[in-house]
């Protein structure tokens, strides 16, 4: 998956060892088109939704899963916040509702690994 | 919202939906006079006179996917409850400043929170933005800005689930060594 070993880090040179690093794997990384968006409006800020990006991102870490996860504005579905947008190679995207820190391991486990879509959690297609 | 680190993120939300590209975050801590002061300055399109005189009410928004903005009304509450004061200046076409001041012992003052989480957040926008950091608790300072990170990064993106984890383990470094001797 193009996942490589990471020393403690904390100074610049060490973001230097990194890219050279990541330059050995990024031709994996771009060929997985998982793409993962988390709304980051007041809406979504307010109903916990840069905590669920952070336990996604550990996620994705905990499994050695390559994705981006990228953050965008409201998109007018305010009362589902915090929403999560899963796109996988080329796919019409999956737009989850209400997802909670306490749903990001099914979330991640059911569609990213199993390939299953929570249907019960999903509000909006393509 | 339970943290200021929370409201500098949605005020930074602000900025990326106003085009901006260079947002400068600026926290000062200061134990001595008893304020917490935070500047979020912007080069987005900034606004128009008439509309930066409403732009605290929360009926007013630009957004067209809900009439009611509340992120700056709550953010100039938060502040405004802490015997502090929150100030908007806006130039067409140039920018907008925001600085919100805290009495920084006061009761209901929100701790500052995780700002890790919220650089993380920013940083993982769509957007392309360059971040300017600058805090300074008592006389400790810390800064970093992301056209440095970019340069040694090259083609890679901060967006990078390895460049991210990175700038977690540094922010927190330096953030344990900002808050040394006390201080949320």
């Amino acid at each position: 998956m193009g996942v490589f070993r990471l020393p403690k880090i904390k100074s610049l040179e060490e973001l230097r060892k990194l890219r050279e690093e990541a330059i050995k794997s990024i031709r994996v990384r771009e060929s997985t088109s998982t793409k993962i968006t988390v709304g980051m409006g007041t809406c979504g800020i307010a109903a916990g939704a840069r905590e669920v990006m952070h336990a996604i991102l550990d996620e994705l870490e905990k499994r050695k899963i390559d994705a981006n996860v990228i953050t965008v504005g409201c998109i007018g579905l305010c009362a589902e916040e915090p929403l999560v947008t899963i796109e996988r190679g080329g796919q019409p995207g999956i737009t989850y509702g209400k997802i909670s820190i306490k749903k990001v391991t099914k979330l991640i486990e059911e569609h990213l690994i199993k390939g299953n879509i929570i249907d019960e959690w999903v509000i909006s297609r393509g | 919202m339970r943290e200021l680190s929370l409201h500098i993120l949605d005020a930074v939300q602000n900025s990326i939906e106003a085009d901006a590209n260079r947002i400068y975050i600026k926290i000062k801590e200061d134990f001595g006079r008893d304020k917490l002061i935070i500047e979020i300055e912007d080069n987005g399109k900034g606004m128009t006179t008439e509309f930066l005189k409403e732009v605290l009410d929360p009926f007013k928004t630009t957004r067209k996917t809900r009439h009611v903005g509340l992120g700056l009304p709550l953010f100039s509450a938060a502040a405004e409850n802490c015997n502090g004061d929150f100030k908007i200046t806006s130039k067409k076409d140039k920018g907008t400043k925001i600085t919100a001041t805290f009495q920084y012992s006061h009761i209901d003052r929100a701790p500052l929170g995780d700002m890790v989480g919220t650089i993380v957040a920013i940083l993982c926008s769509d957007k392309e933005i360059d971040l300017f950091y600058h805090h300074q608790v008592d006389n400790k300072k810390f800064e970093f800005n992301t056209q440095k990170l970019k340069k040694i990064l090259g083609n890679i993106s901060l967006a990078n689930i390895n460049a991210i984890k990175w700038l977690k383990s540094y922010l927190k470094y330096n953030f344990k060594k900002l808050y040394k001797n006390g201080g949320v």
